[in-house]
């Protein structure tokens, strides 16, 4: 099994015909992804890469029955496109757009909350049940299915994860990236909400970042909720304080959401803590023996 | 970003929240013309985007122009050393002449978003013109907040709320109420990501005034506030940093010896930590974007060998949607026409890491080579070292 996305997933992909939109669109078809439909407005009615599109997501969800969304467009009408496609009751939306303003952020938040939807990202690689389905901009091949779940963060580092848990003979059941920036949709709670109902989850490993206190809640839950055993690395150990690393979400501000903090409240929470990002994979043996 | 205050008071100004009558100049003989405007007596106030100028003789009072003139002929030019500046100081180019005023009260009101909560939040104490940390620290009870629903924003019953539990009446009460409203219009519509006012000032006439403005702006925001965008001051910022947000790259300078090249925000942190734990430190944070091009590639480079404290650098690649025999070829290009100054270890994994690997063989040129992130970092470790 797996969370969030599978088999039966059909994707209409907002921003199709955009740059970043078509090529990761035939990422994802080469991966097996059923991409049914394609949104960008002003242009329904074409065909491109032989999935037809619409001018609006109402539309394609009528059409074409999709089920996920998939976000391509530019920062600023990216918001826009977040609501559009929760207002048709896609169950399952993943914004990969990077440099959406907070304040935008802050209205889709308030938009979702009286809906039945599930938002990954912004600023996220995005989902992947391996051998399933791939809603995002993750290399495919490096994944394998298994029964780890794995919630990150990060991009690249979840990567990095995702082929130490595979060297030690683990596969994944799904992999998500929350995102790196200040706010988001799911977060570690929610995700792990779903991790524990998934029969076919084992472990979870759960890649954090200096910023907020995302890890900490995290923290709270797994120690009160969570049966089943969680690894966790916190990326940004030696970041000094104040500074923007890279994400917009990764600042230590006024002292807060440091790494020591949020690596202090998963020990004691009884999650595999790794100090260095080279013992993840080794973690999750640790924690399944 | 990060602005000056005389830059947050214009801005503040525009939305109604009140500031001392004064202007800003990088010339002495003009302080003693505002001086003699809006004084006689006047505070000088260093601008340079750091806190605690006080402690460091960046705000002095003055009681008439000809010493306003006579200060501001020091404090230009002067290296200003404030426990937020580090020992090195920073340059004070211009400074803010301001009239003095009769303090009553010092208060607190700042607005910053609440990532937990997903909202802004407007929090006021009555103990303004000390650390707002400190005080949420030793007595969080002084600290009120309201928190706004984007859906209906900041409500005049919780500028209300907040005017009482600071004890303001009458007049001051209504102005205060005003005031709060004011900053809590201009945080929303210039996309901020905090509004500061510290302290707020009650003169003894019950005027409700900001005696100092902080705001830091959304970088993701400023794109649409061409205005704001305006305001960033190069002078404030490290060299190669400003160097780097040309490219498009990010980059921060630190204090260690390893320099290193990372894709991926998340993957730099981590290279960074265990660059650490394997007995250095890392001399800068360097992502060159999840989707490396070429072209960054070269760029980062570029950084990373102008920067005199970097001994030995790392090179940590995950290949995702980039191949890694195109990363390859960036490295070798920028380094054969930059030069390797240091030792470099390379780490590349992911899509075609073989084809990658063997293009760095036979570049000719003298790279390490890692398998893993962490034979990467015991390697270069001892080579910044050596």
């Amino acid at each position: 099994m797996s969370i969030l996305i599978d088999e039966k997933t059909r994707v209409v992909v907002q921003g199709i015909t955009g740059g970043e939109g078509t090529f990761h669109t035939e990422k994802m078809q080469e991966y097996g992804t059923a991409v049914v439909a394609g949104v960008t407005p002003g242009k329904g009615g074409i065909t491109h890469l032989n999935i037809p599109v619409y001018n609006s997501v109402a539309q394609a969800v009528e059409k074409e029955d999709a089920n996920a969304s998939a976000i391509f467009v530019p920062p600023f009408f990216a918001a826009d496109a977040i609501m559009e496609a929760a207002d048709t009751g896609i169950k399952v939306v993943v914004c990969i757009t990077e440099g959406i303003p907070t304040f935008d952020m802050i209205k889709v938040k308030t938009f979702l909350n009286d809906k039945d939807c599930s938002l990954i990202g912004p600023n996220t690689p995005g989902i992947i049940s391996p051998g399933k389905c791939k809603i995002g901009i993750m290399p495919g091949h490096i994944h394998s299915p298994g029964t780890i779940g794995i919630i990150s963060r990060s991009g690249t580092l979840t990567y990095e994860a995702v082929q130490q848990v595979s060297q030690m003979g683990y596969g994944q059941s799904t992999a998500v990236g929350i995102g790196g920036d200040p706010i988001v949709g799911l977060k570690f709670i929610e995700l792990l909400e779903f991790f524990k109902e998934d029969k076919d989850t084992e472990a979870v490993i759960l890649i954090g970042e200096i910023g907020g206190t995302a890890e900490e809640e995290a923290a709270e839950y797994i120690n009160k909720e969570f049966p089943k055993p969680v690894v966790s690395f916190i990326a940004g150990q030696t970041a000094p304080p104040g500074r923007r690393m890279g994400h917009a979400g990764a600042i230590i501000a006024g002292g807060k959401g440091t790494a020591k903090e949020k690596m202090e409240a998963l020990e004691k929470a009884g999650v595999y803590v790794a100090i260095s990002p080279a013992e993840i994979g080794q973690k999750v043996r640790e924690a399944l023996s | 970003m990060k602005i000056h205050e005389y830059q947050a008071k214009k801005i503040l100004d525009q939305y109604g929240v009140q500031i001392p009558r004064g202007e800003v100049t990088d010339n002495p003989s003009r302080a003693r013309e505002i001086a003699e405007k809006v004084g006689p007596k006047v505070v000088l106030k260093a601008q340079v985007h750091a806190g605690g100028r006080g402690k460091g003789g960046g705000i002095k009072l003055v009681g008439n122009p000809q010493e306003a003139e006579k200060i501001a002929r020091e404090m230009i030019g002067m290296t200003l050393v404030t426990p937020q500046t580090g020992p090195e100081g920073k340059l004070v180019r211009r400074i803010l002449i301001e009239e003095a005023l009769d303090i009553a009260r010092e208060l607190y009101v700042g607005i910053v978003i609440d990532r937990a909560k997903e909202a802004p939040v407007v929090m006021a104490s009555p103990e303004g013109g000390v650390e707002i940390e400190k005080v949420a620290a030793e007595s969080p009870e002084l600290i009120f907040k309201e928190y706004i629903n984007p859906g209906t924003g900041f409500l005049s019953f919780q500028a209300r709320n907040i005017a009482f539990k600071l004890g303001l009446e009458g007049a001051t009460f209504k102005q205060g109420v005003k005031f709060i409203m004011s900053l809590y219009k201009a945080f929303e519509a210039t996309d901020a990501s905090l509004a500061e006012i510290n302290p707020l000032l009650i003169t003894k006439q019950g005027a409700v005034l900001a005696l100092d403005a902080k705001m830091n702006f959304d970088d993701n925001a400023l794109p649409r506030h061409s205005d704001i965008q305006e305001m960033r001051d190069l002078d404030e910022e490290e060299l190669l940093e400003v160097e780097a947000s040309k490219y498009n790259l990010n980059y921060i300078k630190l204090d260690g010896s390893v320099g290193c090249m990372v894709n991926g925000a998340g993957l730099a942190m981590a290279t960074m930590d265990i660059i650490m734990h394997s007995g250095s430190m890392p001399a800068n944070f360097l992502d060159v974007g999840g989707g490396v091009s070429e072209e960054a590639v070269k760029n980062a480079f570029k950084i990373l060998v102008s920067d005199k404290d970097v001994k030995a650098a790392l090179i940590n690649i995950f290949g995702g949607i980039v191949r890694c025999d195109l990363v390859a070829n960036g490295i070798v290009k920028a380094a054969k026409e930059m030069g390797i100054k240091v030792p470099m270890v390379v780490r590349l994994e992911g899509t075609n890491v073989e084809r990658g690997k063997k293009i760095l063989k036979e570049s000719g040129l003298s790279f390490y080579h890692a398998e893993s992130m962490k034979e990467a970092a015991e390697k270069v470790v001892p080579l910044a070292k050596q």
